[in-house]
């Protein structure tokens, strides 16, 4: 897809749509769809869901409500740890057909030091997300809430790495676009926007929650205004590149989204419904591309620089 | 698990969702039976399951929901045909969309997902244990294995017991004894294992049938293979929303299940799907 090669941090990427993290597992993908899979990826960069230093079983079940237009997760996480990951997780994810992006957690700054320590030694890995934003678990909540809970983090970890940083912001933050601004301030080379909305249900016909984490993560296309409010008051405030999410289900959508100043698309809840919707909206951007809609919102010259 | 032991337990899916077309609509007492047109899709194997949303008016109307695809074990995918059957209850708002499809009308499919059955180890006598709208991977697993899988099956009432007519040769239970044994499925399922030929038990499902399957079964030391059902975003992985307890941690029904031995699990009694 010529008209929509994106630079991104450095990399060279075919289109500007990628996932979000957790939200497509792409080496259970290819149990379930086979090597098909490598063969017409839906993405043009694979994040990886979040790593943490221990495993993690992840929240006892119910994990999921659906709402009239997305879904509450609250799944907690679970993953390898860094070792299992490194061992089983990342030689699978290496042989997918587009760069890596491994999106980290830390409990404090000195577990994502030693995380983005170690990934910044494979050269497997393209960038390193990471993850300060996750409403799922209670101390998840910490590290991007504020700017200078940002800014002190990225003062440790910056040193380690001269791989991409991207910082994903959470919209439960007071300010997400100060946190933006500071994470940038202190060294980012990206920002990623937004993560989900705290959200609650209860069991029919009771008072009592229904998810086995009390809460969680709302997304889906209720949260696609929420999304693109916070992309413009954070486009505003930052010149590194975006990667905007938020209730993306069609090129249309994404292309709001490029227009309001992201760099890079992430489609997260449409892949539940829709497993090739990454490729789906990719294309659709590309027959706008090609009636020319787009050439104006492509431009860098276009996109909104803080003064 | 092995490769070998899943690739006998499971159809990899064609990658990504396709519309198919609703061949047929027909009705046993409260269930529907949809047939789509499936040709691109290899054959599945007894025991999987797939997404599926009406290609018109899914979400987005009076009842705002569905917005997630519904998971479904197909009943039957005939041998010779470009087939797949589902079988189901309106109990929710996605049900209660696709029980409206009219032959003609169009759906979103993807899959066949997850692992089936396996055989009885032994080669020996199977016993299918079904409940409900749970009867419905019994049904493709009971064309496979031949008449000798005796099926029990257990219903609310005589009304829901038209379902079993999907089935061969089935012994039947109700809870109002309106229609066969007047009592739980489970009445029926000691009373075979207690009457002396070994079996492995496959058995579909309530929570609490299966529960009471899995103590029944683990007392007796007799093999049962359980095809569980949860809520579940996706179908593929993706979400880990689907996750049920084992002895080696969760696990995702939909790629480690949705059949599941029941030696692994330490209990049965999951939230269910809530469709």
């Amino acid at each position: 897809m010529p008209a929509l090669r994106t630079e991104f941090c450095g990399l060279t990427l075919e289109h500007p749509i990628v996932n979000g993290s957790g939200t497509f597992d792409a080496i259970a993908a290819r149990r379930a769809f086979g090597d098909a899979l490598l063969e017409d990826f839906p993405f043009a960069a694979y994040v990886s869901k979040t790593v943490t230093l221990e495993p993690r079983q992840g929240n006892a079940p119910p994990r999921l409500w659906e709402l009239p237009a997305g879904l509450i997760n609250s799944i907690g996480l679970p993953n390898r740890g860094l070792e299992g990951y490194l061992e089983h997780d990342l030689p699978r994810l290496a042989e997918l057909p587009v760069p890596l992006i491994v999106n980290v957690m830390g409990f404090t700054r000195e577990e994502v030091a030693t995380l983005v320590e170690a990934f910044t030694a494979r050269e497997e890995v393209a960038a390193i997300e990471l993850n300060v934003s996750c409403p799922n678990v209670k101390t998840g909540l910490l590290m991007g809430a504020e700017p200078a809970e940002v800014s002190g983090l990225l003062d440790l970890v910056r040193p380690l790495t001269r791989k991409p940083l991207i910082v994903k912001l959470t919209p439960n933050a007071t300010n997400p676009a100060a946190v933006a601004q500071a994470a940038q301030d202190a060294g980012a080379d990206a920002v990623s926007l937004i993560n989900t909305l705290r959200g609650m249900a209860l069991r029919p016909g009771s008072s009592e929650p229904w998810l086995g984490g009390r809460t969680g993560g709302v997304s889906g296309a209720g949260v696609r205004g929420v999304a693109l409010a916070l992309l413009d008051s954070v486009a505003q405030r930052v010149s590194v590149p975006i990667i905007a999410m938020g209730g993306v289900q069609s090129g249309a959508d994404a292309a709001a989204l490029l227009g309001a100043g992201a760099r890079l698309v992430a489609v997260g809840t449409e892949s539940f419904r829709d497993p090739m919707a990454g490729r789906r909206v990719a294309g659709e951007l590309e027959e706008r591309a090609e009636k020319g809609q787009l050439s104006a919102i492509l431009t860098p010259a276009s996109r909104k620089i803080p003064a | 698990m092995s490769a070998v032991a899943e690739g006998s337990r499971r159809t990899l899916a064609p990658l990504g969702r396709r519309r198919v077309s609703v061949t047929r609509r027909c009705s046993y007492g409260p269930y529907v039976v949809i047939h789509c047109h499936d040709e691109s899709a290899p054959a599945p194997r007894p025991g999987q399951f797939y997404m599926l949303a009406s290609a018109e008016r899914w979400g987005g109307g009076e009842g705002e929901r569905p917005y997630l695809p519904r998971a479904l074990s197909f009943l039957r995918a005939p041998a010779g045909t470009d087939e797949v059957h589902f079988f189901f209850e309106d109990v929710g708002p996605g049900t209660a969309r696709l029980s409206e499809l009219e032959a003609g009308e169009e759906l979103w499919l993807a899959g066949p997902f997850g692992v089936g059955f396996a055989p009885p180890s032994d080669g020996g006598r199977a016993l299918l244990v079904g409940g409900g709208v749970g009867i419905a991977p019994l049904a493709a697993w009971q064309d496979e294995l031949g008449l000798d899988a005796d099926a029990l099956l257990g219903f609310r009432d005589a009304q829901h017991a038209e379902g079993a007519a999907v089935m061969a040769a089935a012994q039947l239970a109700t809870d109002d004894g309106s229609a066969g044994h007047h009592g739980l499925v489970t009445e029926l399922l000691a009373a075979e294992l207690d009457g002396g030929e070994e079996a492995t038990v496959y058995a579909c499902g309530p929570p609490r049938m299966l529960e009471a399957v899995r103590v029944m079964c683990s007392e007796r030391a007799v093999p049962a293979q359980l095809a569980l059902e949860s809520g579940m975003a996706c179908g593929f992985g993706a979400c880990f929303g689907c996750v049920v307890a084992t002895r080696e941690g969760y696990k995702r029904l939909c790629l480690d299940g949705p059949v599941l031995d029941a030696a692994e699990l330490l209990t049965a009694l999951t939230p269910g799907a809530g469709h």
